[in-house]
């Protein structure tokens, strides 16, 4: 199966040797927003581990690479300094786990992932709903207000802050899955 | 050397001078993590740190922290461009005496030490050429203006550029079992020099290209029949794994005895098949031969196996007395140790095998690729 993953911005580093994939990357990162998808088009095939070994020591997130004939594609979203805070207020929350029980037990619920289409595309938890924290407000319509709701994101962070949203737009059993993907040991599905 | 306030590049070759000397020397590799833990330069007395180069974006100052005063610095990375990103970074931060590795751990991988083993009566000579980055070792025999090479790598010019400034013609190739770890060079250059190129039957199954085959009771003769190469069989490593008895005095050992360690018998996917033949040739075959021949192993995996000037080699019977391989009395102890626990095994060992049995040609860059990382055929390789 082949969608297109969205990314906010596609930097050209095919040809280039490192360190220069990764120099630019780097200053391209530093121009985009918190939360921003950035797809990486490389030829050096030394670049994937380096471009994992980088995100990883500045938090950014890689999401995934897909190879293309001779073009790695790496995607990567720009972290944002406040999603390490714990600022949580939404106050119904549950576990990855009794997530799990519950789906596994055949409860009928929805679970909505507001992470941006790149992350969804690379691990999902099967049957997710994927629509990006940034576009709720505008899909509200996509979604019963008086259904179960289960909400995930990486991490917690972002599924907290369409918790308060939907909430506040009058959407009645909403749950905020803390820990999210990260701390998920169910089955997923990716697209690639 | 005098102290250099400029950046300067460090061949390969006069990197291994330094290992082989025992020089003092503080390496900065800017690889990423993992490549690092995986394989890295070592010497007797080179002090080795990694800082991926990417954590070094922003400027060079946690890499200088831990540069000690005074010390030769050399930058190393994949193929050179961090390396020199970053070492250019140290000289403009007022580092002297600092240098990168041309070509990178590519380079490294790739360049041979000749190193002279010792002369043959009749005037003949055996030569090591020692693949210091990746722990391989060929062999060329000369004597009255003919060669024959042992388990030659892929870089066969080395061996013709030799050859040729002794005088001297190569008119064998012979590889002691088909190869995992690394590419041969002994079909290449066979193709290359008009020479013979010999292989052990009973590995070659799948080849797909003829070959003169080294069996026990043949013997090789170059130089006028001076020198006599005597194929002994001594599966383990490999079904077909053959050593070789060169003039009564040298035993090529292939990759079924190392100096301090024995060859893994999985690479091929038949542990638990080989490890009797591997028991067999180790504490029988090779027990009948006279204890006075020098081994000489197709492999090193650890700096101590190089001796003086980087020659790797030692007495049967003291192989016998200090090789933990040869000292395991019990033999299900054998097996455990042989089978269990074994080292990862060599980067795209079985892309190599494909390529030794000329079922794939990767082009030059591929097989680059493909040999990255150290040779692992050993059992106490880690």
């Amino acid at each position: 199966m082949s969608t297109q993953i969205q990314a906010n911005k596609t930097l050209d580093c095919k040809g280039l040797a490192c360190p220069m994939p990764i120099v630019k990357t780097k200053k391209a990162m530093d121009q985009m927003h918190p939360g921003e998808v950035i797809e990486v088009q490389a030829t050096d095939k030394g670049s994937l581990a380096d471009i994992q070994g980088w995100a990883k020591n500045t938090g950014h997130q890689y999401l995934g690479t897909i190879t293309e004939g001779e073009v790695l594609k790496h995607y990567l979203r720009k972290s944002s300094p406040d999603e390490t805070k714990e600022e949580k207020k939404y106050p119904i929350t549950v576990t990855t786990d009794e997530l799990e029980q519950k789906l596994k037990a055949g409860d009928k619920t929805t679970v909505l992932d507001v992470r941006e289409p790149a992350e969804y595309a690379f691990q999902r938890i099967p049957g997710a709903k994927s629509i990006p924290l940034s576009e709720l407000e505008n899909r509200l319509h996509e979604l019963n207000p008086e259904d179960d709701i289960h909400v995930v994101c990486r991490t917690g962070n972002r599924s907290d802050m369409a918790c308060q949203l939907l909430a506040d737009k009058g959407f009645k059993n909403v749950k905020n899955v803390v820990s999210g993907i990260s701390g998920w040991t169910g089955p997923v599905d990716r697209t690639h | 050397m005098a102290t250099a306030t400029r950046l300067s590049p460090m061949t390969a070759g006069e990197l291994t001078r330094l290992v082989l000397g025992q020089e003092e020397m503080f390496i900065l590799d800017v690889r990423n993590e993992s490549d690092f833990n995986d394989w890295k330069i070592e010497g007797k007395r080179m002090e080795v740190i990694n800082v991926p180069y990417f954590d070094l974006l922003d400027g060079v100052d946690a890499a200088l922290d831990r540069i000690p005063d005074g010390k030769k610095v050399l930058v190393v990375c994949a193929k050179e461009g961090s390396s020199k990103f970053v070492a250019e970074q140290l000289v403009q931060a007022g580092q002297t005496n600092v240098f990168y590795l041309e070509g990178g751990m590519r380079s490294w991988s790739e360049h041979l030490e000749p190193v002279k083993i010792g002369d043959l009566h009749d005037g003949g000579s055996i030569y090591q050429f020692v693949r210091i980055g990746k722990g391989c070792l060929s062999y060329m025999i000369i004597s009255g203006g003919e060669a024959a090479v042992v388990d030659a790598v892929r870089m066969t010019n080395v061996f013709e550029d030799f050859a040729k400034q002794h005088g001297a013609q190569i008119v064998h190739t012979i590889d002691t079992h088909l190869h995992a770890d690394h590419i041969s060079g002994g079909r290449k250059l066979a193709d290359e020099t008009g020479a013979n190129y010999w292989l052990p039957p009973k590995d070659a199954h799948d080849v797909t290209f003829d070959y003169s085959k080294l069996e026990s009771g043949q013997t090789i003769a170059i130089g006028n029949t001076t020198i006599q190469i005597q194929p002994v069989y001594s599966p383990g490593h490999t079904i077909g794994s053959t050593s070789l008895i060169v003039n009564d005095r040298y035993l090529l050992t292939g990759d079924i005895l190392f100096i301090e360690s024995i060859g893994r018998p999985d690479l091929a996917g038949k542990a638990e098949d080989w490890v009797g033949d591997l028991r067999e040739t180790l504490y029988s075959r090779y027990k009948e031969l006279s204890e006075d021949l020098i081994a000489l192993p197709a492999h090193f995996g650890k700096l101590s196996e190089l001796g003086a000037g980087g020659k790797v080699s030692a007495r049967l019977s003291d192989l016998y007395g200090s090789n933990p391989g040869l000292n395991i009395e019990d033999e299900t102890k054998f097996r455990r140790v042989v089978t269990e626990k074994l080292p990862p095994q060599p980067n795209a060992y079985q892309e190599i095998r494909q390529t030794n049995m000329g079922k794939i040609q990767p082009a030059e860059e591929e097989q680059r690729e493909m040999e990255i990382g150290p040779n692992r055929c050993a059992v106490h390789d880690r």
